[in-house]
């Protein structure tokens, strides 16, 4: 009986995991995993772990299995044997090596898209498993560079990506004034207290997609939305800290985003396309502060774009006459039932919608999620490669006829346009909004 | 000989039912004692209805997607868990034993039946066996004490099958029968065939988050 061969990829160099590594030895290394596993592991955990029946039936859940033909090193029970299983059986005392490969597995070879959690009998979360060795990665200063690039920025900035203070009124300034060559009358307000809507996006958006804030700007126009945006800190809802298993980092995050809406004592948080910011807010952020659901009304780009399609605020002039397929992210339709939603906008702006196969919580996962883009370029082939089973069924929707892919995630968008450039799928890739922009009533354009 | 049989089928039985509730119960009540105290949140996010939802779609053969992706495998594990509960329990030989020992008695499973639900186990245990051995993803993750278990299980079996047909020193054949099935009851508690306790309430628990949380199916 012999052991499948080992990867015979290459794993990246990733200085965050290589400095991090070269201060450990065995005893700090038993003294973190046994302080995380006894201090801050519970009943789950313990049930997990000792019901696992080694059946391997999650396996073929898992996107990064198949894409790399079944290689057993990927499937979701092989890749927590490779990390949490030794670390209890050697009861923590292992080697900086292996710290490593923990980090490249734990950080890079799951998206935390819990598919997994769907294809597993018992329901063993494996993806709170991989967060556990991620938890413990975090406490030994090991997390991939890039990634924790994001969350110090994060704990300095309140924001993803270094948007300092006057840079973000600044943004909205300059997108205002953009869209007021559109609208003449439009404003984006700021710290508008007692509106109805706070509308929070994540720190890419000011970074490099300013036009989202400008589409989102016209979109809230046109349907006479109340709403408005923080002048301050607390107006990203990103959060890579979650993904890091820096909790108590997420939860200052969550907790200035949370009290920034309590601030301006809005009714509900209108958040943009993003899929990991919803998971922090309404799953993951919420219940490390203590909140069974989030205290203010958290509401999704679908879900909110679903309202204003079916009440009428905003009319359609012409839909989009080119056959979409529309991707399901896991964070909004596996993590928040927005599947129907979801083809409820589809079909109400675009003329023809073509399914995917598998669909809705059972989709593939983009392979960009669970914070895996976000360890940056080093793992970019990591990504690609660990997911050509995209890629195929990317194919199949596209000689099904559809000649645009509709990912309403930031991160999903991304992973999504590397696999298609790198398959040549040659698919165009589209936020919703940027459909609903191009295709929505707006009042008539007035020449300056 | 006799001796022996009155030992094994007596103290020794006694002890052996005595672990293995008292073992499912420590067990059971320890993890809920845990949960109480480092994951109280676990409470609140249970529910009876989504739990039982994602139950009841996992102990239907064919009702989820993994059970329809996998169709002999579905068939032999449905076949081998029911035959493995019920057979034990409904056979006229133990239920005689019942009714000499406690004056309890219930009706019996014809001896033919129960004499196939002894073979799909042991067919099952197999298959299982060649799993394992077969498939990577199986293989990659097999530790020692997964044959230990699968031994463990067949084992009663295999011994109450040929002790039903006396092919071979049938005594000695009853009593390693008895041993062993008191070696799978202890077994139970302390080692992962505890998935029989555990299963139902990591099944509950993850069809209650995607029930009442993630508003998704867990099948």
């Amino acid at each position: 009986m012999t052991e499948p061969a080992q990867q015979s990829e290459t794993k990246a160099q990733d200085k965050g995991i290589e400095v991090g590594i070269s201060k450990l030895d065995v005893e700090r290394i038993e003294k973190v995993v046994t302080g995380v596993l006894k201090g801050e592991t519970g009943a789950r955990l313990k049930a997990y772990v000792e019901t696992c029946i080694h059946c391997g039936l999650c396996s073929e859940a898992c996107h990064y299995y198949l894409s790399h033909d079944k290689d057993p090193h990927y499937s979701p029970v092989g890749k927590v044997k490779q990390t949490l299983w030794e670390m209890i059986r050697k009861k923590g005392r292992v080697s900086p090596e292996f710290i490593k490969t923990a980090a490249v597995i734990a950080h890079t070879e799951c998206n935390m898209c819990k598919r997994c959690a769907q294809y597993c009998p018992f329901g063993i979360d494996i993806a709170y498993i991989i967060s556990v060795v991620r938890r413990i990665i975090h406490r030994l200063g090991a997390t991939p560079l890039y990634i924790q690039d994001t969350a110090h920025s994060h704990s300095v900035t309140m924001n993803q990506m270094w948007v300092k203070a006057d840079e973000w009124p600044d943004t909205l300034q300059w997108q205002e004034e953009e869209a007021q060559a559109e609208i003449p009358t439009l404003r984006i307000p700021l710290e508008k207290e007692g509106a109805e809507v706070m509308y929070s996006v994540i720190g890419p958006e000011p970074k490099f997609q300013a036009q989202l804030i400008y589409q989102a700007a016209i979109i809230m126009d046109v349907a006479g939305v109340n709403w408005t945006m923080p002048a301050t800190i607390g107006w990203d809802n990103s959060d890579m800290a979650m993904y890091t298993g820096d909790n108590e980092l997420m939860g200052r995050i969550k907790r200035t985003h949370f009290e920034t809406a309590a601030r301006l004592k809005v009714k509900k948080i209108v958040m943009g396309e993003c899929g990991h910011a919803f998971r922090s807010v309404y799953d993951m952020g919420n219940r490390w502060l203590g909140w069974k659901m989030p205290p203010i009304r958290i509401v999704h780009a679908i879900e909110f774009y679903y309202d204003l399609l079916k009440e009428g605020r905003i009319k359609i002039v012409k839909k989009f006459d080119q056959p979409v397929t529309l991707h399901d992210p896991c964070n909004v339709v596996r993590g928040g039932g927005l599947g129907e939603k979801s083809r409820y906008v589809a079909n109400a702006i675009c003329e023809k919608v073509i399914e995917m196969v598998p669909n809705y919580e059972h989709n593939y996962c983009c392979c960009a999620g669970g914070g895996v883009i976000n360890c940056g370029p080093p793992y970019k082939m990591t990504r690609v490669n660990g997911n050509r089973v995209k890629a195929e069924q990317l194919f199949s929707a596209k000689t099904k006829g559809a000649k645009v892919l509709i990912a309403p995630c930031h991160n999903c968008h991304s992973g999504l346009h590397d696999i298609v450039h790198h398959y040549g799928v040659g698919l165009d890739i589209k936020f919703f909004a940027d459909i609903i922009y191009a295709c929505m009533e707006k009042p008539e354009a007035t020449e300056a | 000989m006799v001796d022996v049989y009155t030992f094994v089928s007596g103290p020794l039985a006694w002890a052996a039912f005595t672990i293995c509730i008292g073992g499912c119960l420590y067990r059971l009540i320890s993890l809920i004692v845990l949960a109480y105290k480092k994951e109280r949140f676990i409470f609140t996010y249970m529910s009876f209805s989504y739990g039982l939802r994602s139950i009841v779609h996992w102990i239907t053969p064919f009702a989820t997607e993994n059970w329809r992706r996998h169709p002999v495998l579905t068939v032999v594990t449905f076949a081998f868990h029911i035959s493995l509960v019920i057979a034990p329990i409904f056979l006229l030989s133990h239920i005689v034993l019942w009714e000499e020992a406690w004056d309890l008695r219930w009706p019996a499973l014809p001896d033919a039946l129960a004499d196939t639900m002894a073979v799909i186990v042991i067919a099952g245990c197999i298959f299982f066996l060649v799993r394992r051995l077969k498939l990577p993803e199986v293989q990659f993750v097999t530790t020692a004490s997964d044959y230990v278990i699968l031994a463990i299980v067949a084992a009663p079996f295999v011994t109450g099958f040929l002790a039903y047909h006396q092919w071979v020193a049938y005594p000695y054949m009853v009593i390693a029968h008895i041993i062993s099935g008191e070696v799978m009851l202890v077994a139970i508690p302390f080692t992962r065939l505890s998935h029989m306790v555990f299963s139902p309430l990591t099944r509950a628990y993850m069809g209650s988050e995607f029930g009442k949380v993630r508003m998704a199916r867990d099948w």
